[in-house]
């Protein structure tokens, strides 16, 4: 079996969003009010945020100034605290190291919120809700294990919703396959943020496989997690700056 | 010798139970009032979803989850009173056992609610049996809830029973035929006989044991939904113990109170519920309140002192930043509950110094409290920093010369003494509760620092939940005498035996 990771290199990185807008339009978040969004009820499972966080983000002194940015996708931690602390096993690891939500059995108690540390599990407070034409163009896909939904189909309120580094795709590509009667290659599967990333800053791929480019890049010297001490064992890997 | 329970006794406790007079249709109607609002936005919050509270990211718990904590620390007077006083065969518990047991169910009750108000999906509450994951804290403290409640009405109903066979037996010949068939079906042929006496002894006790230990569960389990996180704030051995004070100490507070109450709203208990009890009760008191503020002291110097680059923004946020005025406010609340109960105890002699008129105490109550306001509102005018120290220095000389120049009256005044410590604690309390949540959940590790608020929905639920929890008090209390019938004969008669 695959352990799906992700390489973000922060070196590469330009900070244009686009994997933010890729993941919106792929997984179907809902967008809210610029007021709802300043109270901090903004669904963004691939956001890009400065760094450091909690004091001005330019660093030295004008015209030599420096911002730094990173993207936070989930990070399919191996110690997952969500998973822990999730009463119902709404939310799971898969065989493939995947931290995957159950959308039809998640009871809203916001415990996998609290304790995730990097803060990458959000909550529909409101049923759903896109402005204008932007809901004739939602994602088809819908993804049912055992009957309950799992993939990019809407939401309904009052559950948690997370990044699955879109495994929907990696269904898919498995169901294309099969159906051409030929054995599916890792490479066949990637996120939708990982696609469009323009500086190609973004790598995806088996973690296992000593010769996928994920694993070659994680012996890397750069190669970091984000809060390495949390004590998840968070798998999606940064590339450091510098 | 005299008969142990007198007509005057059946007068007194009885026939107020049989009487739907004017004070209780009022009662009623008054706490109605204020808990429909809350119901009202309930139903809004159902339909429209939990975006009606102030609930953001990260801060994702709020006000229901502090009600949940303090209602689930107030249930804890019951355990304490009757389980261990009884094992400790102490005397003077016997009138207000009945009480403090009931506090217990109804606590817990009103506590679920919470948990359901909370949840996004209340629909999907069977979830939690049909996919419940054993590991999970959640589960624990939902386990540990049910049991101590299942326990607790047990404990109860055990304590009822040859009190509903007294009501059996005594219901006046007018009353409605409903209630006669309630009360010879719930007494289970209690006959009173010795056989029946031993076992229910027997039971008791073994309940009282089992209590104990559940009720420490929950606390500690309860506390445990924070420190098996890994957020800054709560990642501490010591939340289990400081929580279990904690309940013990705000469980006593809300024992004075409802017994209080209950004296006011049927002035026969009077005669049964004696300044002995707030005396007694008072020195247990006094304890708790020392034991509270060793706990607080050791969770606070410890992180301050150590300033680890997580934990120390947390408590920063406490000491100094927009939590100050909660976190001050609980320790000046806990300081004067601590100095009224102690007064209490110190001798009373005139005094003819002006320091110790209660004119000077009123007084100097008012300007702590405009200092403290002052102090709390942060504007921006009193920023430099010697206004902020004279202020501070003027809060603590005005609060010092309040609680001095008020001793006199509040050894003059046992009772609504007792009871303004008491109040003191439970407010006290709850900031505890909001204390420990929201200054962790409003600094998140990487995530901006963010503020909560409750809203309308929020406050008005919190209001809703202390009028049910009054409401079944004053319900439960129409139909069961309020206090232990046959555990006040058993006093008695263990008087009589010793006394002769």
């Amino acid at each position: 079996m695959a352990n799906w990771c992700m390489v973000i290199d922060l070196e590469k990185c330009v900070a244009c969003q686009a994997c933010s807008v890729a993941c919106r339009m792929e997984n179907n978040t809902p967008v809210v009010s610029p007021e709802e969004a300043k109270n901090g009820r903004a669904i963004r499972w691939n956001d890009v945020f400065p760094l450091p966080v909690h004091i001005a983000p330019e660093q030295g002194e004008y015209p030599n100034v420096k911002t730094h940015y990173a993207t936070r996708p989930c990070m399919h931690c191996e110690n997952a605290p969500c998973v822990k602390t999730c009463p119902v096993q709404a939310t799971y690891i898969d065989e493939e190291g995947i931290v995957r939500q159950n959308y039809d059995r998640c009871i809203g108690c916001r415990f996998c919120t609290v304790s995730c540390p990097y803060g990458v599990r959000y909550f529909n407070w409101y049923a759903p809700q896109w402005e204008g034409t932007l809901e004739n163009h939602l994602n088809p896909d819908e993804l049912s294990v055992n009957g309950s939904l799992e993939g990019p189909a809407v939401r309904p309120v009052g559950v948690v919703e997370k990044c699955t580094y879109c495994v929907h795709r990696l269904v898919k590509a498995r169901e294309r396959a099969a159906a051409e009667g030929r054995e599916f290659r890792a490479d066949e599967y990637v996120p939708a943020c990982v696609q469009t990333c323009t500086g190609k800053a973004r790598y995806f791929g088996d973690l296992d496989d000593p010769d996928s480019t994920v694993s070659q890049l994680s012996k890397s010297l750069r190669a970091t997690h984000l809060l390495e001490d949390s004590g998840a064992h968070p798998k999606t890997l940064y590339l450091a700056e510098g | 010798m005299q008969p142990i329970l007198t007509a005057q006794d059946r007068e007194n406790l009885v026939s107020p139970l049989f009487k739907f007079d004017r004070q209780f249709w009022m009662t009623i109607a008054v706490l109605s009032v204020i808990t429909l609002p809350g119901l009202a936005l309930y139903v809004r919050q159902l339909f429209l979803g939990l975006g009606v509270t102030d609930l953001n990211r990260p801060v994702f718990w709020g006000a229901y989850l502090v009600n949940f904590i303090f209602l689930i620390g107030i249930s804890m007077a019951g355990t304490v009173i009757s389980a261990v006083l009884h094992l400790l065969h102490i005397e003077w518990r016997r009138p207000i056992t009945r009480i403090a047991e009931s506090l217990t169910v109804f606590g817990l009750m009103t506590a679920g609610l919470q948990i359901i108000m909370d949840m996004g999906r209340p629909d999907r509450l069977l979830n939690t049996l049909i996919y419940g994951r054993l590991q999970a804290p959640l589960m624990w403290d939902i386990a540990s809830l049910t049991l101590y409640l299942l326990t607790a009405s047990f404990a109860l109903y055990l304590q009822l029973l040859p009190d509903i066979a007294f009501m059996r037996d005594s219901t006046p010949d007018n009353a409605p035929t409903w209630r006669k068939k309630l009360y010879s079906t719930l007494s289970l042929g209690w006959r009173g006989n010795k056989e029946q006496w031993a076992r229910l002894e027997k039971a008791i006790t073994a309940v009282s044991v089992i209590l104990i230990p559940i009720g420490v569960s929950l606390h500690t389990v309860t506390s445990w939904l924070f420190s098996t996180t890994v957020q800054p704030g709560w990642k501490s051995t010591i939340l289990g113990p400081y929580f279990v004070v904690g309940a013990i100490y705000s469980g006593i507070g809300l024992l004075f109170i409802a017994v209080t109450f209950a004296t006011q709203y049927n002035h026969h208990l009077k005669g049964y519920i004696t300044d002995t009890f707030y005396k007694n009760l008072g020195w247990i008191f006094i304890v708790m309140s020392f034991v509270w503020f060793y706990f607080t002291l050791n969770e606070t110097l410890v992180v301050t002192t150590e300033q680890e680059t997580l934990e120390f923004p947390v408590m920063a946020a406490k000491l100094f930043g927009e939590f100050a005025p909660a976190f001050w406010g609980m320790n000046v609340l806990m300081v004067a509950t601590t100095w009224i109960l102690i007064a209490l105890k110190l001798p009373n002699k005139a005094r003819s110094n002006p320091l110790f008129k209660t004119t000077t105490g009123l007084v100097m109550t008012a300007l702590a409290v405009v200092t403290f306001i002052a102090l709390a509102l942060n504007i921006p005018a009193l920023h430099a920093s010697l206004v902020k120290t004279v202020l501070l220095g003027a809060f603590i000389v005005f609060f010092i010369l309040a609680l001095l120049g008020l001793t006199g009256w509040f050894q003059a005044h046992l009772i609504p003494s007792t009871v303004i410590a008491s109040a003191f604690v439970l407010f006290g309390m709850w900031l505890e509760r909001w204390n420990i949540l929201m200054p962790t959940l409003t600094h998140a590790r990487i995530i901006p620092y963010t503020t909560y608020f409750p809203t309308v929905t929020e406050v008005a639920l919190t209001i809703s939940t202390f009028g049910i929890l009054t409401l079944i008090f004053v319900v439960f209390y129409k139909f069961f005498p309020s206090i232990s019938i046959w555990e006040v004969e058993a006093g008695r008669a263990l008087e009589q035996k010793n006394g002769g």
